[in-house]
């Protein structure tokens, strides 16, 4: 679904990403992760095509972004949803409106079937019906994440653009996102890419993983990446809070029965 | 094309016919489909998903919406490879209807009530925020009397740089030109009486005693009240003045008194080369326009004025920037959540300091003659 080979991406004399390949599946939840300033929200920009990279070629779907005409580049838009960082949802407008917003903007669509999308779009991430009437700042940290995934989902993108969606949330609702996040993706058959430095989320969702390291993607399944001598991947998989969160997820796969599990 | 639906008789209940484009892209047409749908309904009904192409999940939620509201009495049935995520759709709106119920309904008069109530208390706690802040202020004023640390030279420096250097260029130009217009308007009309000499009258008391001064704070409250408001906005939007309150520090002596003294300095110095200005351009115009020589204008300015002419105007200009420095302050202070807030309160504090500034002047103006100063 995505493709992109050999990204190049600089700031001044800083290389950021010196001929990085990536390539997700359809289905996949492919995780990516790296190092503070190893680039990874760079290449999510550079995907989203909100920044032009210095060369390489990004596909999705098997087109070649940088060479789309405006009118399918549109389209090609319309097709994935994004969540940023910090929500970023419009602060003016209610969640409800948030969620409307895309929907406003590319159907002319009558206000009742706006509110009822809405609503459908806020039942999915599972949020109650008076928080679509509230505004953003009102809205707690899990809330807007969730709100946020809520107005990515409005446009029903086949494919799915997460900038780290638990960071900042208490383990509880980082876990109830994580669960959210792959009940949606079974139920909705969507293909997700999420930039994360949340070890569990990692563990509880990804079928593969993508880790930047030098300016390079190194891609593989995460048993096949915690065998990987590469000495900060092995720090990054090994390290005391990655090993918390590898006998959690194994315990789970094992029916809860082996909490002590390896490591 | 097809329309989307289409409803059938079949045995003792119907058979609904979803054809064609049923993705997001054919919303619109089948919103209005939906519409048309006879509200009368009842017995049993089959969907039938076998002709929907591409069926998303935004119109079978619309579709799911419509049969449950508008034919509640009819038993939907599912048939022909309905899309994989109608089971996900129904639990949805069984959960939805079931959090409708519990959602109490407000009666028309109560809200009325309420909301008159809300908007009163809110401008009681309005008001009590204003004495609040000026109680702060002035504790600080007054700590700073006796505790030197209390006043942040560097920051006092940097903000009468900010609100009054830089303000130079734009107060003395539009001094300059206001104080040309009024002389030539003044020229206009006294010259039908021949009275042309009074032009100089004219202009040094108007530009002396109101417009140097109003001049300059309505400029000023524009730049500075404006800049004040977002400035301390922002900071209140990243929580930086939360973070100086965890440190100890009080946002108070730190963003907003140096502000007001950096005003309450650069404003009659700004006031004074507006002035200075005025009467430049005054002098310019009467010697283009009515050939009244520079020594001549001066000699009947000096007549002109009373030793009150200029003060009168200058002793306004502090209690002006008190005001404006005041206002924007405090609504910089007030911004909370949201970009939204901070634009409102930023026009809110510009607007409110020069309406502070005319009521003011209007106020001193009554004074002035009350007193013959």
């Amino acid at each position: 679904m995505i493709r992109v080979r050999d990204l190049h991406n600089r700031f001044g004399a800083q290389v950021v990403h010196d001929g990085l390949d990536m390539e997700v599946q359809q289905g996949e939840i492919f995780g990516v992760v790296g190092g503070s300033g190893t680039g990874k929200s760079v290449l999510l920009r550079s995907i989203l095509g909100l920044r032009r990279p210095d060369s390489g070629t990004v596909e999705l779907y098997g087109q070649d972004v940088e060479s789309l005409a405006a009118a399918d580049r549109s389209s090609l838009v319309q097709s994935y949803g994004v969540t940023f960082q910090n929500g970023a949802l419009i602060s003016s407008l209610t969640v409800a409106q948030n969620v409307q917003l895309p929907l406003r903007e590319h159907y002319s669509l009558s206000e009742k079937t706006l509110d009822e999308l809405a609503e459908m779009n806020l039942g999915l991430v599972g949020l109650t019906p008076d928080a679509g009437a509230k505004f953003p700042s009102q809205l707690s940290g899990g809330m807007i994440k969730r709100a946020a995934l809520a107005r990515a989902l409005a446009l029903e993108p086949k494919l799915l653009f997460l900038d780290e969606p638990t960071a900042g949330l208490d383990p509880i609702s980082a876990t109830a996102f994580d669960e959210l996040l792959l009940y949606l993706h079974s139920q909705l058959r969507l293909t997700v890419v999420m930039i994360t430095h949340d070890l569990d989320t990692l563990f509880q969702t990804s079928t593969r993983v993508g880790v930047i390291i030098d300016g390079r993607m190194i891609t593989d399944t995460l048993p096949g990446l915690l065998q990987n001598p590469t000495p900060w991947i092995q720090e990054y998989f090994h390290g005391p809070r990655a090993r918390a969160a590898e006998m959690e997820a194994a315990g789970k796969e094992g029916h809860g029965a082996g909490k002590e599990g390896h490591g | 094309m097809t329309a989307p639906l289409a409803l059938e008789p079949q045995g003792d209940g119907w058979r609904l016919k979803l054809r064609g484009d049923w993705s997001l892209a054919g919303m619109p047409g089948i919103e209005a489909q939906l519409e048309s749908l006879p509200a009368t309904l009842h017995g049993n009904l089959v969907c039938d998903w076998t002709d929907a192409q591409a069926p998303g999940i935004s119109p079978a939620w619309a579709l799911l919406r419509r049969l449950a509201e508008d034919a509640p009495a009819l038993a939907v049935r599912h048939a022909g490879n309905p899309p994989h995520f109608l089971e996900l759709l129904q639990k949805l709106h069984v959960e939805r209807q079931a959090a409708y119920g519990a959602l109490p309904g407000e009666p028309t008069l109560e809200r009325l009530v309420g909301r008159l109530g809300r908007w009163s208390v809110l401008q009681g706690l309005h008001l009590r925020g204003v004495i609040v802040f000026l109680g702060r202020i002035a504790t600080v004023v007054g700590q700073a009397l006796s505790r030197s640390s209390a006043w942040r030279i560097s920051s006092l420096t940097r903000h009468i740089y900010e609100t009054g250097i830089t303000a130079i260029p734009i107060v003395a130009l539009i001094a300059f030109l206001i104080s040309v217009i009024v002389a030539y308007l003044g020229a206009q009309q006294l010259s039908r009486f021949g009275a042309d000499i009074f032009v100089v009258d004219l202009v040094t008391i108007a530009t002396l005693r109101e417009m140097g001064v109003l001049l300059t704070s309505i400029i000023v409250a524009g730049r500075s009240g404006s800049a004040f408001a977002a400035e301390i906005g922002v900071m209140q939007l990243n929580e930086e003045t939360d973070a100086l309150r965890a440190m100890g520090m009080n946002p108070i002596e730190l963003l907003v008194v140096p502000r007001v003294l950096a005003l309450v300095i650069a404003l009659p110095l700004l006031t004074v080369i507006a002035d200075a200005m005025g009467l430049a351009g005054g002098g310019l115009l009467s010697l283009i326009n009515l050939h009244i020589p520079l020594p001549e204008f001066t000699a009947r300015m000096r007549e002109s004025l009373s030793s009150t002419t200029f003060w009168a105007g200058l002793v306004k200009a502090p209690v002006f920037a008190v005001l404006i420095a005041m206002v924007g302050t405090y609504r910089g202070m007030q911004v909370r959540d949201s970009a939204r807030e901070l634009g409102r309160l930023t026009t809110v504090a510009v607007v409110q300091s020069i309406f502070m500034v005319i009521l003011a002047d209007a106020l001193f103006a009554v004074l002035f003659v009350q007193i013959h100063f």
